[in-house]
């Protein structure tokens, strides 16, 4: 099997020596918290920059009203933006809804992204500048990792949680040690960060980072858009990492400056920072990346999904992973011309207002429709099996997103293979999993 | 809260992710006692009608994992169950189980020490989990301060609420 040569393109290096070097965790850790050096499996209590809610936060209503707080910690560092169904597509969605609009008005949070400035909420926090180097960042959800990439610490919690940091501006934290993938090589045609991703992940198993941070480094991050660098960090949740990050350069800079909503703090990891562990991965020659069903970490390499003709019913591209400009303009470029395969559904789903936006000003909505594609608004959509987009039993389905879970989209049965964009735009018009190498230029 | 558990075990695999805890099409419901009729049901559908207070769950690795929502926790509290078990936790799982005052507790290798129905004995400050069925015995590291703090109040609400009214002896245990 060709698995053998791959797994060989990855290789393993052990702790370095201990040495007094901070990581990028420890020492934003080190500034929310005011502790001199935070080592890992220390506990601290940090200052949160900025917290996110989606639908969720609505439950950490009631739990904030029992904490008995007076008023929110600050309203001008909370962002609510609601995403999963939007418009409401249930009653029960539309009570979430408007719990969140009662708390917001009460509370004095104007952050607050409704329904016509809707997006999914780690996009928006993206595109608004709403997290900067440095910064401590919670949200509602548990791909708040994404929010890594702008260099900061990024973490997931649940409503009881959040209405905790709603109430002091606090949480703690254990200190996690930091896992460092190092990526050198150029990533070829057909090849995207969201293969790189699924690669790393396929070393790291859907448990092998849990309680700790992965920081990506090299020269091939180096190179990266903040874009890639949000699916990379985004999908970091798929390795159970509390926190993944890229340490801010020139490219977080240029994103960031004229759109950050609070000052930096660029803080970089010590050239002698000791990593529980690193990985390095030259990613030249490396081919598309599948995660086949029913894990993320089952990921396999596209030559090997393609000899075995995977038909399906439905593609998605969409979701936090996968529905920036750059994703949806590499699989226009496929799609350009094409005809959805019969039978097959094909959903397109943009992550932000922004970006469906520069869709029809770009023509990407009427080449995607003109194709037979559904261009949604923004938000989860077909992402996470209740609101729309959902597979019956026996359906396959292509998705860019970043789960595929039993369950996940719908029926437990159904089957979910996760690619880049590029594949899930020829594997539409082709109604099987298909490698896009073989139609890029 | 209390530290000496007893009780009849169900037993699950490994990787079960919230989604199967709780299915996305139940997101938008609030009530505990609604979301427990559907807790597992893709899973094993005789637990939401027959599990009753005090049964505790013993999982495999990773136990958890996925989607942060913390419906998941809140079925299985509103299920009654004593305390949630397994080989490993997934890290938000972990985090709202302990914040809504339902014990986590992490023992390597338990999962493989029990079978459905068999009894469970757990001293949580001594760190002990027995199979009073089969007699077995294994230990855990006991949960740290702060995370009993947390457990001892009630959860994360009662422990922020005595905080803000200074009425906790510690402040710097748990969330201040
Ligand atoms: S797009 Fe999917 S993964 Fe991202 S926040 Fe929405 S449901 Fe979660």
């Amino acid at each position: 099997m060709s698995t053998r040569s791959l797994a060989d393109a990855a290789h393993e290096t052990n702790t370095e020596a201990p040495s007094h070097g901070q990581t990028l965790a420890q020492k934003i850790l080190a500034r929310v918290s005011g502790v001199d050096a935070p080592v890992p499996g220390q506990i601290v209590e940090g200052a949160v920059d900025l917290a996110m809610g989606h639908e969720q936060a609505a439950q950490a209503v009631l739990p904030f009203h029992q904490m008995e707080a007076p008023r929110i910690w600050d309203p001008s560092r909370v962002v609510i933006a609601i995403d999963h169904w939007v418009p409401a597509s249930t009653e029960g969605a539309a009570k979430l809804h408007q719990i969140l609009r009662h708390f917001a008005a009460e509370e004095g949070i104007t952050n607050f992204y409704d329904v016509g400035r809707h997006g999914i909420c780690h996009q928006v926090l993206a595109e608004d500048g709403w997290v900067v180097p440095g910064d401590l960042c919670v949200g509602t959800d548990s791909h708040t990792n994404m929010l890594g990439a702008m260099g900061a610490f990024a973490v997931g919690i649940g409503p009881t949680e959040f209405a905790a940091v709603l109430a002091t501006g606090r949480i703690w934290l254990k200190v996690p040690p930091t896992i460092r993938v190092e990526v050198e090589g150029t990533l070829g045609k057909g090849v995207y960060a969201k293969d790189l991703i699924l690669r790393i992940i396929r070393e790291v198993r859907c448990d092998g980072a849990r309680y700790k941070a992965v920081e990506f480094q090299g020269p091939t991050i180096s190179r990266l858009s903040m874009s890639e660098r949000f699916t990379l960090c985004n999908m970091t949740t798929e390795m159970g990492a509390k926190a993944g990050m890229v340490a801010p350069d020139a490219t977080t800079r240029e994103f960031l400056q004229p759109i950050a909503k609070h000052p930096m703090h660029p803080l970089t990891p010590d050239a002698d920072a000791s990593y529980e562990r690193t990985i390095s991965l030259d990613v030249d020659g490396m081919e598309p990346q599948v995660a086949c069903p029913y894990s993320p970490d089952n990921v396999r390499p596209m030559s090997e999904i393609v000899k075995e003709h995977v038909k399906v019913n439905q593609v998605f591209l969409g979701s936090c992973t996968n529905s920036r400009m750059d994703d949806l303009r590499i699989a226009a470029r496929i799609f350009r011309g094409e005809k959805v395969h019969p039978g097959v559904r094909f959903i397109v789903s943009p992550a932000s207002t922004a970006i469906y936006r520069q869709c029809l000003k770009e023509g990407l909505v009427d080449l995607f429709t003109e194709g037979g594609a559904v261009f949604t608004n923004s938000s989860c959509s077909a992402c996470f099996g209740g609101n729309m987009g959902i597979l019956a039993p026996d359906e396959a389905c292509a998705s860019s997103s970043n789960r595929n879970f039993p369950g996940r989209m719908g029926a437990k049965e159904a089957r979910i293979y996760l690619m880049s964009p590029a594949a899930v735009a020829l594997t539409a018009i082709r109604g099987e999993i298909s490698d896009p190498r073989e139609v890029l230029p | 809260m209390k530290e000496l558990l007893e009780g009849r075990v169900w037993c699950l695999g490994d990787e079960l992710d919230t989604d199967q805890l709780i299915a996305g099409k139940y997101l938008t419901i609030i009530d505990p006692q609604e979301l427990k009729k559907h807790v597992l049901e893709n899973v094993d559908p005789r637990f939401s009608r027959e599990a009753r207070p005090g049964d505790i769950l013993i999982g495999g690795e990773n136990f958890g994992c996925g989607s942060s929502r913390e419906h998941a926790p809140q079925a299985l509290k509103a299920v009654g169950l004593a305390a949630v078990v397994a080989n490993s936790f997934a890290r938000i799982f972990y985090r709202n189980s302990i914040n809504i005052g339902l014990p986590a507790i992490e023992v390597p290798g338990v999962r493989s020490l029990f079978r459905p129905e068999d009894i469970a004995r757990i001293d949580l400050p001594g760190g002990r989990i027995q199979n009073v069925t089969t007699g077995e015995e294994t230990r855990f590291p006991p949960l740290p301060d702060h995370i009993l703090g947390i457990l001892r109040a009630g959860g994360l609400v009662e422990k922020v609420r005595q905080e803000l009214r200074g009425a906790s002896t510690s402040p710097r245990e748990g969330l201040a």
